[in-house]
């Protein structure tokens, strides 16, 4: 298991954004994640990359309890993610926005990641765009680069909130066409969607939130047709 | 007769693509239905016909007339009014306050006044001097639609009417609704709650991604064919 939830749990004030949460995820895997608005998704995220504390439970990444290590140390460590609402240097280039998130993430000079940066920028589709401002790129630009962005820390796990809304479909499946090679290429990722079909094409596992709690887990397509997915969804019984 | 209608809506914000061309109509007394999962562009629907959100001028119609580059307080005066979600009262404002500030642009050949919204909901009269913050969410929920009723609009339209409320109060609320309904106001619903949206609608939309997924009569649409209009699976 590269990631291991145990019992974590983070409320507030009264509300438990998390709760009780259970989950595993092994090397090279692709799990999805999926709930309504409001489930403790990125609550879960913020709490693995370290931006919020539990007050109960732990977090093993790669058999190390990391549980009150700081974000810097995760992202060290080999945790990467993308935000939801994509915030690069616009002033930079694409380059400049991908050296500084590797010269970061993985501790090195700029001499040691240049090289790493441009492969980056090819496998993500961005190389025509490298010395580009970052803020003059369209909304597919800025989450490939958000997508670069997390990939230049040199992650082992992949954590991905919400990157396929807003694209048509053309757009759309070009992104995904990105993540499927990411994780075909040894990457383990974990998939905050609510572009579900999208969600269900790529990842092997889907996990489902509601109010903090895991209520299914399993294999993609069976999860989508549970009774507890069309009761949260649609408030009905299948 | 077509009261409202919408064809080839689109809507951004910024260059993030919220609406993907939504073809849509409402006749004249009907309640319709919007459902779909979160992030299916439902709430960004309500504010687009509303002009929350900038628009193509020849996207929205009200009666066959272009109001799509129409402002939000121009759009109210034709006798649309929004109940928007999370109900957004005015904090420093008591219950009557916040119901008297929906009189803006009020129109004066409807049923609606402040004696007939305190009959519908008579929680209201008695907190009438309350300050809006200290009533419980059903009584703000009401609070929303009475303070939308007072322009007295000819098409109401309802962000999620039930969110965060216990059943019991989602089922007086609900009840409310037909009343309002009964007195000719088309009703445009936008709901996660399933059961009840479909309970009150002549018919319904389920929106996926910015699009319309399915369309038809609540009693037409079975619950394998609503599952595939929600995830696209």
């Amino acid at each position: 298991m590269i990631l291991r939830l145990d019992n974590l749990t983070r409320s507030f004030g009264s509300l438990k954004a998390v709760d009780g949460v259970n989950l595993e995820v092994a090397q090279g895997e692709a799990l999805g994640i999926i709930g309504p608005n409001g489930a403790g998704k990125s609550t879960l995220f913020n709490l693995v990359t370290g931006l919020l504390r539990p007050e109960a439970g732990s977090i093993w990444f790669d058999g190390r309890d990391i549980t009150r290590a700081p974000p810097r140390v995760r992202c060290i460590a080999g945790i990467g993610r993308s935000f939801q609402i994509p915030h690069p240097f616009e002033n930079l280039t694409v380059f400049e926005n991908l050296l500084v998130a590797a010269i970061h993430g993985r501790r090195q000079r700029e001499p040691q990641v240049v090289d790493a940066c441009g492969d980056i920028l090819e496998q993500t589709g961005l190389i025509a765009f490298a010395n580009r401002r970052a803020g003059t790129l369209n909304l597919l630009g800025r989450k490939r680069l958000e997508l670069a962005r997390a990939l230049a820390g040199a992650p082992r796990l992949l954590l991905l909130d919400e990157i396929a809304g807003g694209l048509t479909e053309a757009e759309c499946a070009e992104l995904v066409q990105l993540v499927q090679d990411i994780n075909k290429s040894g990457m383990t990722i974990v998939w905050v969607e609510h572009v579900v079909h999208v969600l269900v094409a790529v990842v092997s596992r889907l996990a489902v939130l509601n109010f903090g709690r895991k209520i299914v887990e399993g294999e993609p397509r069976s999860v989508m047709a549970s009774a507890e997915v069309r009761e949260i969804y649609m408030g009905i019984a299948a | 007769m077509t009261v409202l209608e919408t064809r080839e809506l689109t809507a951004f914000y910024g260059d993030f693509q919220a609406l993907f061309g939504i073809t849509f109509a409402l006749e004249e007394g009907e309640t319709v239905a919007i459902i779909g999962a979160n992030g299916a562009g439902k709430s960004t629907f309500l504010k687009a016909i509303t002009g929350l959100l900038p628009r193509a001028s020849a996207a929205v119609r009200l009666d066959g007339r272009d109001i799509g580059a129409l402002p939000a307080f121009e759009i109210v005066k034709l006798g649309v009014a929004l109940v928007p979600e999370g109900r957004r009262l005015f904090p420093s404002l008591s219950v009557e306050e916040n119901l008297l500030v929906g009189a803006y642009g009020r129109r004066l050949d409807g049923p609606w006044t402040l004696a007939t919204i305190y009959r519908l909901f008579p929680m209201l009269r008695e907190r009438r001097n309350a300050p809006s913050t200290t009533l419980s969410g059903g009584q703000q929920q009401m609070v929303a639609i009475g303070r939308s009723l007072m322009s007295n609009p000819r098409i109401l339209l309802c962000d999620e009417l039930s969110l965060g409320l216990a059943p019991i109060v989602i089922r007086d609320i609900y009840a409310a609704l037909t009343d309002i309904k009964a007195r000719g106001t088309s009703v445009v619903l936008v709901e996660q709650d399933l059961v009840h949206a479909m309970s009150v609608a002549d018919r319904a939309y389920c929106f996926m991604e910015g699009r319309v997924s399915l369309t038809g009569r609540p009693q037409d649409l079975s619950r394998d064919a609503i599952h595939a209009a929600y995830f696209g699976l």
